[in-house]
């Protein structure tokens, strides 16, 4: 077995009384989708946002590619290739799509104190973000503003901005929500073909997404992983069953 | 050509015309209003920067246009007065020369902006307004108490600086100086804002998550921001200083913030000449409306809440509609 691009060992994590992530393992291989699943509450957001390096861990240690990154800001990290997409598209609305992903494009080569040359003039820039908009399928949409997009091309923008950097991890928190029933078929092809240009974490409450994509799930309830195992382990396990999906998957 | 192109270039020619028709018609008064007009509007140019494309609401940048003026007067009175600017640990002259006043100044704000930058911008919203408006007045007190330079009565420039062989105490070369110093302000904004530090800078007002997700930290261009911004209003404080022949606390007040808070918004926020337009309206209705009574301000806050409640675009976005720098 190769060795986990992404593992998290013993993560604590509490807000006040209330305990946010309680002694979480979990890793992620190349090449694999590993679902994060739990009811709302359990923690999975905050999971999230401790890898990503948003909010510091109270105990335990993060590493990426063998190395620990606890000390390393969210900036740092993304560099080091943690993409994140969020739950609620996180874009610059009042810039063009193609700027958006030029802006991710600029942000990874590290030229961004940049002063004099137009970035619509620097080609090496726009046909970079152009190819990542085709990839995420808003090719057509490039010259648009980002405010007026529909719901699902912000997420798809989101998505050509997290292939911009070129990422070694997604880390993923519902892309699935407030998708249509085919936007949800056709994020489900998306997700499953990028699983190739590099693993996924992925926090989602869409059942029949996370059974059809997940190599591996990690059940998270109040904080503390429950079970993690294959789809098929995770339908037969009894306490998932109590604590989480209840009738939805029998 | 976009109709805000169009609008920008019949602004600036507007200037140069009225400029140029008032010295020929013998109205040094009106050359001298259009110039101090051309110098809020760099001042506003500045601001802009943070405030407009960076959405860095200073309630302080008086502080910049203060240190502008006083590296004017200090120098030039150093020189006029025959005495050194210094003795220790070297002997330094003061100087005439308007070229090494505006690099003085613009080096001397950089370097005073970069730490108050740096703290203020650890906050946001409310507070970073508090805190440079908190800044501002430390170096406006500092400036009264201290009586080297004059402390509150401020100090004299008995003649304007001067640039090689040109007679600034001409007023419309003093104003052809001003207007190019403008342009060349503009020219360098603009390009920033189109270039990548622009796309940046908007990406950290729109969604700094995002561009802290992306692999920036917001922080960093934030501070840029600030500084460059506090540069551009100490070349307007260093002409300011000359057009008045006098620099003195009150350029430090937190009114002359609030002033060039007022031309942005007056003009259009995030606008390239918003800040130029807003400077000739304020101008304006200080001339007109103050000939005519002391409570000129009452209209210019009336035009203000106007602007606020119906144009979100300042003057600018009334005549050319929504932003278009997608």
């Amino acid at each position: 077995m190769p060795d986990p691009i992404l593992k998290i060992t013993g993560l604590e994590k509490s807000f006040g009384a209330l305990k946010a992530t309680s002694g979480v393992t979990l890793d992620l291989f190349p090449g694999e989708i590993h679902a994060l699943i739990g009811p709302n509450g359990a923690g999975k957001s905050t999971l999230i946002k401790q890898i990503v390096g948003e909010i510091p861990q109270d105990a335990g240690t993060i590493a990426f590619e063998g190395q620990a990154i606890d000390h390393l800001d969210a900036a740092d990290r993304a560099r080091i290739g943690l993409a994140r997409t969020f739950q609620v598209s996180q874009i610059a609305p009042e810039l063009s799509a193609l700027k958006n992903v030029m802006l991710a494009v600029e942000a990874r080569q590290g030229r961004v104190f940049r002063f004099f040359r137009p970035v619509s003039r620097d080609l090496a820039l726009t046909d970079a973000a152009m190819a990542f908009l085709y990839d995420a399928g808003l090719g057509e949409r490039a010259t648009m503003r980002a405010a007026d997009l529909s719901h699902g091309e912000r997420r798809q923008l989101e998505f050509a901005m997290a292939l911009a950097m070129k990422p070694r991890v997604f880390l993923m928190d519902e892309p699935m929500a407030g998708l249509s029933p085919d936007g949800s078929k056709r994020m489900t092809a998306f997700l499953s073909d990028l699983r190739r240009t590099a693993p996924i974490l992925l926090v989602e409450h869409d059942m029949e997404a996370v059974f059809a994509l997940a190599d591996r799930i990690s059940v998270l309830v109040y904080g503390r992983v429950i079970a993690t195992g294959t789809v098929a382990e995770i339908r037969a396990n009894p306490d998932v069953r109590t604590a989480y999906l209840g009738d939805e998957a029998a | 050509m976009t109709r805000e192109s169009l609008l920008n270039i019949a602004v600036l020619a507007g200037f140069l015309a009225v400029a140029i028709i008032a010295s020929l018609s013998g109205q040094p008064y009106l050359v001298t209003l259009a110039t101090k007009a051309v110098i809020l509007g760099l001042a506003g140019v500045g601001l802009n920067l943070a405030l407009g494309y960076g959405g860095l609401v200073s309630f302080g940048h008086a502080a910049f246009f203060g240190i502008g003026g006083y590296a004017a007067g200090i120098l030039a009175s150093a020189a006029q007065n025959y005495e050194p600017l210094m003795t220790w640990p070297m002997e330094l002259a003061g100087t005439t020369s308007m070229p090494i006043i505006w690099a003085t100044a613009v080096i001397a704000a950089g370097l005073i902006a970069l730490p108050i930058g740096a703290l203020s911008l650890r906050t946001g919203g409310v507070h970073f307004i508090m805190i440079t408006l908190a800044f501002a007045q430390m170096i406006y007190y500092f400036a009264i108490s201290w009586p080297a330079y004059g402390g509150e009565d401020g100090l004299s420039i008995y003649v304007r600086n001067s640039l090689g062989a040109l007679d600034t105490m001409d007023p419309l070369t003093f104003f052809l100086i001003a207007f190019a110093l403008l342009l060349l302000v503009l020219a360098l904004t603009f390009m920033a804002t189109r270039a990548r530090f622009g796309l940046a800078l908007a990406m950290a007002r729109q969604n700094p998550l995002r561009l802290t997700s992306m692999g920036v930290r917001p922080f960093r261009v934030r501070l840029a921001a600030f500084v460059l911004s506090a540069m551009a209003v100490a070349l307007a404080g260093a002409l300011y200083a000359d057009l008045n022949r006098f620099v003195s606390p009150s350029m430090l007040s937190w009114q002359i913030s609030g002033e060039l808070i007022v031309l942005v918004i007056l003009g259009g926020v995030g606008r390239p000449l918003g800040p130029v337009i807003g400077a000739a309206i304020f101008v304006l209705l200080e001339a007109w409306l103050g000939h005519l009574t002391d409570y000129w301000q009452l209209p210019l806050g009336l035009v203000l809440l106007l602007v606020v409640l119906f144009a979100r675009g300042g003057v600018i976005g009334l005549l050319t509609g929504r932003n278009a720098n997608a």
